[in-house]
């Protein structure tokens, strides 16, 4: 199995989100950037397990500037055998697309994965992108996976259930919950990280047709309004005549 | 020039979320001065009642209702050149999400997901707006592609009817044939499912044990809830897991929110501080939910959930 597994690094749910003076750009001073749980836990996991069970290997894709590299270096303490960086910015999901599928074309990978979406922007854009610059199948949300010879079986999640697919490498693959169970890397993994190969390659020029124009901080809420526990009707009654809701 | 939205119809019918798409492309269409064109695939019970929501026109392609998304944008594709369209609207539920960007890669198009604004004419380009970072900021985009592709959160877009049915048209495309076979579709019938609900009773830790959601799930039953959960709860199977909420979860924003013995954490709040309405149940007045909820009360759950309950069957009955 030769496996191509697409990390992006996000800011921790945790950190406080600040913009610059004209709300243009995230001001990343001090911000905790982290390996997004999806591609991490979920589709980095898998694909090793894969590999693992099959022989193989595992090459992890980032797009992203070399001070990234910290978190390209964890992916390979937890089991990828190496590493292509395309040397650029992300700009936007199109973009990103674009250096993964110009990537990929010039390797025969089985599988392609991605996290199901990355937990900043929640786009769940990039895979279905890249599947139809290479018009490959694409099968989004793997909470489960297994193989037989090329053929693979998928559950995926679904509004309010689970669906059942079945296809045939190559194909791309977006990862949700369940698909695996996170690993942490142990010394031996993270001295092995030091000595395996990060490939760095310019990147393809995109035209940006999805810019950001600007970020706006939410409303302060109102506040919560306190109702005493033995007067719940005035709980109903606020929910119907203030808020309107029921 | 057109709007185009694609009206999901995976098990047969048409779905509420498709109906609030064309209430999205019929506003969005009206602000581009064009029109708003609904593409239905394979079965699609009620496409025609589609043309009240907002759509000039009702296309169906004759296909598969099997979802395979290289099928789906290859024909969604064709109908978009056959119509001119120069937005391209879906829903943002599973197979919306799954085709947006194939389409948008097809087309070099502009892309942004889980909108909710209807855009606004920027010279040959729109804007439209999305939460980001976990609802802690909101961010304008501009799509300026060719072909310019949205999804739309879920319960932000009203349908309303405007019009009178359509009658729903052929439309003939070359169809790919699929890679992917679906081999079972395993949903919970009777209810709506979680990311489409309007209204959502979740629970948490507080509740104990799973014995105990017969009281979450009849305040849920008399508001027509879906039931949700904490990420811990669906973790030691007390609930399934598609109930589970939250960062790691289901992303909602239904128009209310009801946390019962749930303490607030960051990542739980993740997937649910865009609900119109939060309501907190937690014995701890200092449980962090409280910080983000418009209505709370300090109490245990127990006592007052069949209360609240009560209350409302209460307002039902003299509503009828
Ligand atoms: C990377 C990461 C991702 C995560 N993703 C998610 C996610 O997607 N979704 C999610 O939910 N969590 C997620 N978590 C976990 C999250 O941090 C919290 O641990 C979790 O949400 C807590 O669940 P809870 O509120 O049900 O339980 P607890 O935190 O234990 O809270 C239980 C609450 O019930 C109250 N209570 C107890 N008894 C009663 C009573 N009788 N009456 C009324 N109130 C009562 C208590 O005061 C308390 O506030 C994630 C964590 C991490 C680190
Ligand atoms: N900069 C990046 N480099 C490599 N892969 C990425 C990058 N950004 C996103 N991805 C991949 O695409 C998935 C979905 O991202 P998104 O479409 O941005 O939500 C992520 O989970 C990653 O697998």
């Amino acid at each position: 199995m030769k496996i191509l597994v697409c990390i992006s690094q996000t800011p921790d749910t945790t950190t406080k989100i600040k913009f610059n003076g004209e709300l243009t750009q995230l001001d990343a001073y001090g911000v905790q950037f982290i390996m997004n749980p999806y591609d991490e836990w979920y589709a980095l996991v898998r694909a090793i397990e894969l590999k693992e069970q099959l022989g193989g290997d595992v090459t992890v894709l980032h797009v992203g500037l070399a001070s990234n590299e910290p978190t390209i270096r964890k992916a390979l303490a937890i089991g990828a055998d190496s590493a292509v960086r395309v040397d650029a910015e992300a700009q936007n999901a199109l973009f990103v697309a674009k250096q993964v599928a110009a990537h990929a074309k010039t390797e025969n990978y089985d599988i392609i994965f991605f996290g199901k979406e990355t937990i900043d922007y929640n786009g769940s854009e990039v895979p279905s992108m890249v599947s139809e610059l290479l018009d490959l199948p694409f099968v989004s949300y793997g909470s489960e996976l297994t193989m037989n010879g090329n053929l693979a079986t998928v559950a995926r999640d679904i509004e309010g259930g689970k669906e059942t697919v079945e296809l045939s490498t190559p194909f791309v693959i977006s990862a949700a919950k369940g698909m695996a169970e996170q690993r942490i890397p142990n010394m031996k993994g993270i001295m092995m990280s030091k000595t395996k190969p990060i490939k760095v390659v310019p990147a393809q020029a995109v035209a940006a047709v999805t810019t950001i124009v600007k970020y706006e901080y939410p409303a302060e809420k109102k506040g919560c309004k306190m109702i005493s526990a033995d007067n719940v009707e005035e709980l109903v009654n606020l929910l119907h005549n203030e808020a309107k809701v029921i | 020039m057109s709007v185009l939205v694609f009206a999901e119809s995976l098990t047969g019918s048409i779905k509420k979320s498709a109906q609030e798409a064309i209430a999205y492309g019929y506003q969005a269409a009206k602000a581009m001065g064009t029109d708003c064109v609904a593409l239905t695939i394979g079965n699609a019970d009620g496409a025609s009642e589609l043309g009240k929501y907002g759509a000039t026109k009702v296309y169906n392609v004759a296909a598969s209702n099997s979802f395979d998304a290289q099928v789906y944008a290859s024909i969604i594709a064709q109908a978009a050149e056959q119509v001119s369209a120069t937005l391209i609207v879906f829903a943002h539920s599973s197979s919306g999400k799954s085709l947006a960007g194939r389409l948008a890669a097809r087309f070099d198009g502009g892309l942004c997901s889980a909108v909710i604004t209807t855009p606004e004419v920027s010279g040959s380009a729109i804007r439209v707006r999305k939460g980001v970072f976990s609802g802690k900021a909101y961010a304008s985009y501009e799509l300026s592609g060719p072909k310019n592709v949205v999804t739309i959160a879920a319960n932000t877009f009203r349908p309303e009817v405007v019009g009178a049915d359509a009658v729903v048209e052929n439309l003939t495309v070359s169809a790919a044939s699929g890679r992917v076979t679906v081999k079972s579709l395993n949903t919970v019938t009777g209810t709506v499912p979680l990311p489409e609900a309007d209204m959502v009773v979740s629970a948490g830790r507080g509740m104990k044990g799973p014995e105990n959601w017969g009281i979450v799930e009849e305040l849920a039953n008399i508001l027509g809830a879906a039931t949700a959960c904490s990420r811990p709860v669906a973790d030691v199977h007390w609930r399934p897991h598609h109930e589970h909420v939250g960062q790691t979860g289901v992303a909602i924003r239904p128009t209310l929110y009801i946390a019962l013995g749930i303490s607030g954490a960051i990542q739980h709040l993740a997937g649910v501080n865009q609900s119109k309405v939060i309501v907190v149940v937690n014995n701890d007045p200092e449980a962090p939910f409280f910080k983000a909820a418009d209505y709370g009360i300090v109490g245990d759950l127990f006592d007052v959930v069949p209360k609240i309950t009560d209350a409302i069957r209460r307002l039902k009955s003299a509503q009828n």
